[in-house]
């Protein structure tokens, strides 16, 4: 019942543009987690490629990421609000954090997940280091960077929820706003619509997953066809390729 | 492999500790009922709901009626209004210290009653035949909207009124302030104020709000008129003439039977003397660095006003 009345409320064209607003909160929701996904990519990126390539700092940056996933999303946000100020800054920072781990995990597994004598047979024909990274690990490694990211945005799009207890928009109100004054309804289209935006995001990014994987090699892991593990790193490396999507789906 | 891992331990510890740390916090001393108390003329049991302020006239109530000899049995805590009310109609508790326009507002959806002395007659309509309301105090817990005392200086405002006189004002309240009828429309009807901007912080009146109105980013925030950041603040209450927002002056509700000779003049006696002041200090002694028990408060102010030595 509550289901199909939250289900009129979204249908309502009239709630899109004037009242509950859904198309600006939908702006507010969309705007946020760009940005922050942005700031997530720049700074995982890099780091995720480093750690892949040169098989160093994994375990530090497995640490870090499981600190800043402990974090709880709403108490750090509140703590940040009192100290920065009610704005923007703090509602990016929160986000950030909690979407640079799967990221990160994306990219540092893709890159590591590349098969050795393919980089060996590369190095062999004179590639630079850069021209490796650039040419050959991050095309074979695109499937599982992508990967990463969709986990990222999942959570970053979810967790905007949260913003809206402080001055922010975004769908998070609606469900605030029901649960304040017991309109189960406005909370259930809250939530429907929190969930639609989040399915429909990820299931564009699984048809961008699925372009960027290079001819000939199989979609889930660049090369986990290979039985021949990396040398340098190949402990680690072998539950890398098992599960690196999951890895960073897990939280 | 005898040895407990360091880590195992370190995390053991840890959880143990923080175990500690939540049960702690649900150990006050405040919780829990006293012991005995029949239901005879003589004697009466006081409950409250589930926050300090409430807990705290619980105690003024009661212990003023002990000095003068009634057996007092006490039920604090006890939750939320649709927890503690039906226990208050079958006589479980005898007298609970309630905010008239919300108790109004929960006994009848439809009260559009403002001022004191509306909320007051309507609530005698309201109230179950085996209920009665006592006099109200002069002291209420209800919305305010407040302003910096710089911001009220420079623009000259003191009441909600004089906000007509600005350009664009942002207020903060929770969320459902925006579509409330005491919230931004009845601000638009009452007032006639189009000027207001709305943003949503959902802490009700908490460290969030208090950063955005000291900051600047808001200038008049909706901070319920008992909480302490107020005073510490030195922040200005601006006047609302026109009963936007519905009394919400303390109100004991007893047991109609209950409600007679001695007891009914101990307890106006006492809700005469709670002005919102008095609140403010209480709340300010229980919730701030102090955390006193209510009942220490509530003794305290007693004697200090007489009603016990």
């Amino acid at each position: 019942m509550i289901l199909l009345q939250a289900l009129a409320f979204i249908l309502d064209g009239q709630n899109w543009v004037s009242g509950p607003r859904i198309l600006y909160q939908l702006g507010v929701t969309l705007s946020i987690s760009a940005i922050s996904v942005l700031i997530v990519v720049v700074i995982a990126t890099p780091i995720g490629i480093a750690i892949g390539h040169t098989g160093r700092g994994r375990g530090v940056a497995i640490l870090l990421s499981n600190v800043t996933r402990a974090l709880p999303t709403l108490g750090l946000l509140s703590i940040l609000i009192v100290l920065i100020g009610v704005n923007a800054t703090p509602v990016a920072i929160v986000l950030v954090l909690l979407g640079i781990p799967p990221m990160l995990a994306g990219v540092y597994a893709g890159i590591e997940s590349v098969n050795r004598s393919t980089i060996d047979a590369a190095r062999a024909m004179g590639m630079t280091e850069g021209q490796i990274i650039g040419r050959v690990e991050i095309p074979l490694a695109a499937p599982l960077i992508v990967g990463g990211l969709r986990a990222t945005t999942l959570q970053i799009v979810a967790t905007t929820t949260v913003a809206s207890a402080f001055a922010f928009g975004g769908f998070g109100l609606y469900l605030i706003k029901g649960l304040n004054t017991a309109d189960y309804v406005q909370m259930a289209a809250g939530a429907i619509l929190v969930t639609a935006l989040c399915l429909l995001i990820d299931g564009l990014l699984a048809v961008v997953q699925r372009l960027v994987a290079p001819r000939g090699v199989p979609r889930d892991g660049a090369d986990s066809a290979s039985p021949k593990p990396r040398a340098r790193a190949s402990r680690s490396r072998a539950t890398a390729t098992v599960s690196p999507l999951q890895e960073g789906m897990q939280s | 492999m005898k040895r407990i891992h360091p880590r195992l331990l370190a995390a053991v510890a840890v959880t143990a500790a923080a175990g500690l740390a939540l049960a702690g916090c649900s150990s006050s001393s405040s919780l829990g009922g006293g012991s005995g108390g029949g239901s005879g003329a003589g004697s009466i049991t006081v409950g409250s709901a589930a926050f300090p302020e409430n807990v705290t006239l619980a105690y003024a109530y009661g212990e003023a009626l002990a000095a003068k000899g009634v057996t007092v049995t006490y039920k604090v805590n006890i939750g939320q209004r649709a927890a503690y009310f039906p226990a208050l109609q079958k006589g479980e508790i005898d007298l609970i210290p309630e905010y008239a326009g919300s108790i109004l507002s929960f006994l009848n959806k439809n009260a559009n009653q403002k001022s004191g002395d509306e909320v007051a007659s309507a609530l005698d309509d309201a109230l179950p035949k085996k209920l009665t309301a006592l006099d109200l105090a002069p002291g209420a817990d209800a919305d305010s909207l407040n302003v910096t005392s710089e911001f009220s200086d420079t623009n000259k405002v003191t009441s909600i009124a004089d906000l007509s006189k600005l350009g664009s004002v942002t207020l903060t309240a929770n969320p459902e302030f925006e579509t409330r009828p005491d919230g931004i429309p009845g601000l638009k009807s009452v007032y006639g104020l189009s000027n207001i901007q709305f943003q949503a912080i959902n802490d009700s009146g908490g460290p969030a709000t208090l950063k955005a109105l000291l900051d600047g980013t808001v200038q008049v925030a909706d901070i319920y008129s008992t909480t302490p950041s107020i005073l510490d603040n030195k922040l200005v209450t601006l006047e609302d003439p026109k009963n936007l927002f519905a009394s919400q002056q303390i109100v004991p509700i007893l047991t109609a039977s209950k409600a007679k000779g001695d007891v009914a003049d101990t307890v106006n006696a006492v809700s005469k003397k709670i002005t919102t002041k008095t609140l403010l200090q209480w709340n300010k002694r229980t919730g701030g660095d102090e955390k006193a028990d209510p009942k220490t408060v509530a003794t305290d102010w007693l004697k200090q006003n007489g009603f016990t030595k």
